[in-house]
């Protein structure tokens, strides 16, 4: 076994006298792609703050690639190689898509600091957001404002806007989240062309148990901020309190809705 | 063609600005000197309003600063004019680089608050410190005796003020631009969007949030540079807290999103109390009409507005 790229140690939030993620321990390899589900409130997003750098955890450790990261401010952990998606599109509504991706190339590639060059002429940015928009499939809609593309296609800019700064770590906060079966089926195999070319370590978060269990090689299932059960899909699937404290729920979530 | 069309006009404006001297009335030359420097000093706090996202509501300090470096060195010193430009750039940034520094880990309202209370500590200090500011009489009795550079310019000459007004002011607003569209000025773009975004891709939006407030106060100190020997005194009225409303008023007036807006805004706004306070007092009233309209109506700004309208058209 290799050295995890990401290693989760005792991590814990609390709010007040409310414990939101409560000792998740959690190890992932390298190219490996692991799914957290839970129901609502489970404290899957707390989880992602925490190791994105938006929060700091009440207590336990999180190292990257063996180094701490636990509490930097999210542009270090960025520069580290972790990138996220949120689960509210989180994109910049009136650059044209292929600018969304530009300002993360030129982040990426420290051209930011450049005060007195044309933005607008430099080719190479240009070409490596075009490569990613063309990873995503939504190349065609590089000159259109973003704000006006619908929402599954800023749902995948948002992708690629993550991917843009060349990371390691991939966390993805639901990135099926509203899509219709259409687009939620051509993400899902889009994220596992991704994930086949091994250059991407994912963790997604999701609610859709199809693209759980299509995508993830290993699932950890949260209940109530705690870790319930962490193992393969197939486990996952057959094990009985899973199945009770979140499944069972979804499906009964899904029939009453 | 429309752009080509655009930059005609807009060759065309600066062609009718350099010869202004040779067709307008005397009176006008003074009208568009103080155009020039008000345009600049609005835009200097567009890059930060505008373009960054921040609401400053303290950005006289930093023209009022530019005023009394120059005034000063005018006075105590005899330094060349241009010399005194950059003083007033380099004085008026380290000013703006430590109160920036305090404020930019604030946002919205709270930045806002912030600017306009160290504004009026500014104001406070200039009108207070009456050994050095000379308090409320502010400096006034220097004069230009050397230009600098080798050039022997008669400046006492209105006309000739005007023509180095508009070749500093030409300069400053071409290096703003170039900084505008540059990979920094696309950074600040995406702050104003989206900070949180632009801190996950890896940027530490604070120093580019100080970097922006920084350029800008350079900027006004050289417009504040500029208005001293127009006025002929640096006064206290120079960092009044209402002095600091007047480039938020010129931006949302000529429009924010373009460049040029809030040159527009200036030259509308020194206009428009020109032609009104000829024939009546309330010229105030006058502006908080108009500038409700924009507000309601015109979001965009006058520039914005039309420049939306005629692109769009025929498309």
């Amino acid at each position: 076994m290799t050295d995890p790229i990401l290693k989760i140690s005792n991590l814990t939030k609390r709010f007040g006298g409310n414990t939101a993620v409560s000792d998740i321990n959690l190890e992932i390899q390298p190219q490996e792609t692991v799914a957290i589900i839970g129901p609502n409130g489970a404290g899957k997003t707390t989880f992602y703050n925490m190791v994105s750098g938006r929060m700091t955890p009440t207590e336990g450790k999180i190292e990257l690639e063996g180094q701490d990261i636990t509490g930097l401010p999210p542009h270090k952990i960025s520069r580290m190689g972790v990138s996220r998606s949120f689960q509210i599109n989180n994109i910049f509504p009136e650059m044209t898509v292929q600018e969304n991706v530009e300002v993360a190339v030129t982040a990426f590639h420290g051209h930011s600091r450049k005060l007195f060059n044309f933005a607008s002429r430099n080719k190479a940015v240009q070409e490596e957001a075009r490569e990613l928009l063309a990873k995503l499939q939504i190349l065609e809609l590089a000159d259109r404002r973003a704000e006006v593309i619908s929402y599954g296609d800023k749902r995948l800019l948002e992708i690629a806007v993550v991917l843009a700064t060349r990371p390691h770590l991939v966390l993805l906060d639901e990135p099926t989240a509203g899509m219709t079966p259409d687009e939620t089926k051509r993400t899902t195999s889009l994220i596992r062309q991704l994930a086949d070319t091994g250059e991407y370590t994912f963790l997604i978060t999701e609610h859709d148990m199809d693209v759980v269990f299509g995508l993830a090689d290993r699932i950890l299932v949260m209940h109530r901020g705690e870790n319930l059960f962490v193992g393969t899909p197939d486990e996952v699937k057959a094990h009985p309190e899973v199945r009770r404290a979140y499944l069972g729920e979804e499906e009964e979530e899904e029939a009453s809705a | 063609m429309k752009q080509n069309i655009l930059l005609g006009v807009l060759l065309v404006a600066i062609a009718l600005l350099i010869a202004l001297p040779w067709y307008a009335p005397f009176f006008y030359i003074f009208i568009f000197t103080e155009i020039l420097i008000l345009g600049l000093f609005a835009v200097s706090f567009n890059l930060i309003f505008g373009y960054t996202g921040m609401l400053s509501f303290g950005h006289a300090a930093y023209f009022g600063m530019g005023a009394y470096t120059t005034a000063m060195l005018l006075l105590h010193q005899d330094w060349p004019f241009v010399y005194t430009l950059f003083a007033a750039m380099a004085l008026s940034g380290l000013l703006a680089l430590v109160i920036g520094f305090l404020c930019v880990r604030l946002s919205e309202v709270y930045f806002a608050m912030l600017t306009l209370a160290f504004g009026m500590m500014v104001f406070t200090i200039a009108h207070s410190w009456r050994d050095v500011t000379n308090g409320s009489d502010g400096i006034a009795g220097f004069r230009i005796k050397e230009f600098g550079l080798g050039l022997d310019l008669t400046i006492g000459n209105p006309a000739v003020y005007y023509h180095v007004t508009l070749v500093v002011v030409g300069i400053a607003a071409l290096i703003l631009y170039i900084i505008s569209r540059s990979s920094f000025g696309m950074i600040l773009k995406a702050i104003r969007q989206n900070p949180e975004r632009v801190s996950f891709c890896g940027l530490n939006i604070r120093s580019y949030r100080l970097a922006s407030f920084t350029i800008g106060g350079i900027f006004a100190g050289l417009a504040g540079a500029l208005i001293a020997p127009f006025l002929r005194v640096a006064s206290p009225e120079l960092m009044h807290w209402s002095m600091s409303a007047e480039p938020v008023l010129m931006s949302i007036l000529g429009g924010t999103g373009y460049f040029l807006g809030p040159f527009v805004g200036a030259a509308m706004f020194v206009l428009l109390e020109t032609w009104i306070t000829s024939f009546t007092e309330s010229w105030m009233l006058f502006l908080g009409i108009v500038l409700a309209l924009m507000v309601m109506f015109f979001r965009k700004g006058v520039l914005g507005t039309f420049l939306d309208w005629w692109m769009n058209k025929n498309d």
